[in-house]
């Protein structure tokens, strides 16, 4: 860092930020991109998230310079970067891509070390930054490290390509759809272990898709993007769902934008109703929820058969509290019931989640979700 | 357009993601080796035949002074040269040429420099030595000039073709990584082009070998000097002596160009 009265946006929690920047291409009467600003925070997730041709990954390759911006300021750690060295600026930007981009001709190990080997590293450290980042990514060093792209499953490229983008330990990493190619099973799950990654690493990342459920499930923030890289919304997932800024993000979001609002929250942010535990053959003693539990405490079936269920003995749908209101709603329709036992540690029943409390809360009830802190500490599932 | 013939059957399916990919190595190998010593049997078969032929002759003064191992040994080693000097003028001035249109400042310009090369390409041999021995004189290094215009065009264009179909997305991730364009070249794109550039090399070495017989017009040297004088003198074992031996050559040449790509080649390709 040079001195500071250089630098006068320095701001501690901020890493990457775009001070009205431009690109136009020559030839071309419309920008790309129009005096755009955006910050991100350290240790954010930001997803740049806009129909095709939005200039979302225009944006992104500004950022490590893939693109040169025609105006406007990009600042990298309270730092000026649209003047340093671009390959340089780029060493400390990891950079994953749909494609991925492995070398076929190199192993695993040579893949990941390439940036390493740049920056002229040691033999050995080198060695060891590869087992470590295999490691963290899932994949078994012994097993890995010799092999080459094309004897790995489209799922183990991609957490190679994770890897390799953390070779030298950026403080940043810009993915553009970094999901993409990868099938709906796998993508899930690949987006899971992305984000328990991300707990432990927590870099700055900024991340480029178009599906709205994959922003929902990464972001701490998204920014929506509409025509010519114009900012339409630039806020946390709940927000963006609960309140569209204008009909271009609603009609982008679509319709179910409520429904994946569910999945931002946990059961544990609704009003819970008291549950009463009663052991199998005790009579019937009050009008609240009465659940029949075995020994061991775990819940068995409800006391009194609700009205419409033509089969008394089912067993009641089951949360725990850190669950999302999404999965509360799924296990509700598969059991017939709108409520649900919510359990707490060791699978014991807390209270009862009942469908009209979450109906109630959802509509300007008390225990709004706390966004923002939640936004701070990158709270999730 | 040339078919590289090295190149159909290459590829080898990639192997299932987590089995050990060495399964289907020793069946392969067997057949390859096989394959791979098939061609220089075969040659040496052929060396052997013609040997025996002349053997069974009664060869006159004339043809003995030909046909001897001092002068056939000669005439091959300046053959060797010939071939030899010529490719690597060549490999030294198409590789970079074709690297240099490539690059994006001149990439629009590939166009013309391959119509040109082509050209090189389209105008009789023989007829590209004669103006050259007529314009310049005769020689080794003007047969030499005449084999790299002649050619120039197989490596060049291979470079160029080799380097295009590197997947834009591998040097986008290159570049993205911060490695500079000169590593994106040296790194990536040189060794992912390889084989197709080897390729290109082998079409100029047999080319260069059988276009070296016509040096013998313009008093290089070479195996074509045995043929001119098979013909000039009318002497059937000369002009069978040196045309087999420079098919022999030619397939020699491919034989151990196909073993080096084979060779060199990156492996995880």
């Amino acid at each position: 860092m040079t001195d500071t009265a250089a630098t006068p946006v320095r701001d501690a929690d901020t890493m990457i930020r775009l001070e009205r920047v431009s690109k136009r291409y020559p030839g071309h009467p419309a920008h790309a991109v129009s005096e755009l600003s955006l910050d991100v925070g350290a240790g954010e997730i930001v997803v740049l998230l806009g129909p095709s041709g939005c200039g979302k990954t225009t944006t992104l390759r500004l950022i490590n310079r893939l693109i040169e911006p025609t105006s406007g300021k990009i600042f990298l750690d309270g730092e000026d970067v649209t003047s340093v060295d671009p390959d340089k600026l780029r060493r400390r930007i990891g950079y994953v891509i749909q494609q991925i981009g492995l070398f076929p001709h190199l192993t695993i190990a040579d893949n990941i070390g390439l940036i390493p080997r740049t920056l002229r590293w040691n033999k050995k450290r080198i060695h060891r930054r590869v087992d470590e980042l295999l490691d963290l990514v899932g994949l078994d060093p012994a097993v890995y490290r010799g092999r080459y792209p094309k004897q790995l499953s489209g799922g183990q490229q991609q957490r190679v390509g994770v890897a390799r983008a953390l070779a030298a330990d950026p403080p940043v990493m810009l993915m553009d759809e970094p999901f993409g190619a990868i099938d709906p099973i796998n993508r899930e799950r690949l987006q899971d272990e992305f984000l328990r990654l991300q707990a432990r690493i927590r870099k700055t990342i900024v991340i480029v898709t178009h599906d709205v459920a994959e922003a929902v499930k990464l972001g701490d923030r998204i920014a929506i993007f509409a025509e010519g890289a114009t900012l339409a919304q630039y806020d946390t997932p709940a927000a963006i769902l609960a309140e569209p800024a204008n009909e271009f993000v609603a009609s982008f979001l679509g319709r179910g934008a409520a429904v994946r609002g569910l999945g931002l929250r946990t059961v544990d942010t609704v009003t819970l109703e008291p549950v009463e535990l009663v052991r199998a053959g005790s009579t019937d003693s009050g009008t609240g929820h009465a659940l029949v539990v075995d020994d061991a405490g775990n819940p068995l079936r409800w006391l009194r058969p609700r009205a419409a269920d033509p089969d008394p003995a089912r067993p009641p749908a089951v949360v725990r509290r850190d669950q999302t209101l999404y999965e509360a709603l799924d296990a509700m329709l598969r059991s017939g019931e709108d409520v649900a036992v919510v359990t707490g540690e060791h699978g014991r029943p807390v209270g009862v989640l009942s469908w009209s409390a979450v109906m109630r809360e959802s509509h300007g009830g008390p225990a709004a979700p706390p966004v923002e802190t939640a936004n701070a500490t990158g709270s999730r599932r | 357009m040339i078919k590289n013939p090295a190149f159909g059957d290459r590829r080898t399916p990639a192997p299932p993601p987590d089995s050990p990919p060495v399964t289907a190595a020793p069946r392969r190998a067997v057949r390859s080796l096989a394959g791979l010593l098939g061609t220089p049997v075969f040659l040496l078969v052929v060396c052997a035949v013609l040997y025996a032929w002349l053997h069974g002759r009664t060869l006159d003064s004339i043809e003995r002074r030909s046909i001897n191992g001092q002068v056939i040994g000669q005439r091959l080693l300046e053959h060797l040269e010939l071939v030899a000097v010529s490719t690597v003028l060549v490999v030294a001035i198409a590789v970079p040429l074709g690297v240099a249109f490539t690059r994006a400042r001149l990439r629009h310009f590939s166009g013309p420099l391959l119509a040109v090369a082509n050209i090189g390409q389209a105008v009789p041999s023989i007829g590209v030595l004669v103006l050259l021995a007529v314009t310049y004189g005769i020689g080794f290094r003007m047969a030499i000039v005449a084999l790299v215009l002649y050619s120039v065009l197989p490596v060049l264009r291979n470079t160029m073709t080799g380097i295009q179909q590197v997947d834009r997305a591998l040097i986008d991730a290159g570049r993205g990584m911060g490695l500079t364009k000169t590593a994106v070249l040296f790194r990536v794109e040189l060794p992912l082009a390889s084989p197709v550039i080897l390729a290109g090399v082998r079409v100029a070495l047999v080319v260069n070998v059988g276009t070296a017989t016509l040096a013998a017009f313009t008093n290089a040297g070479g195996l074509g000097t045995l043929i001119d004088a098979g013909i000039v003198l009318n002497r059937m074992p000369i002009l069978l002596t040196g045309s087999v031996l420079t098919a022999v050559l030619a397939l020699a040449v491919d034989w151990l160009a196909g073993l080096a790509g084979r060779l060199l080649q990156p492996r995880g390709l």
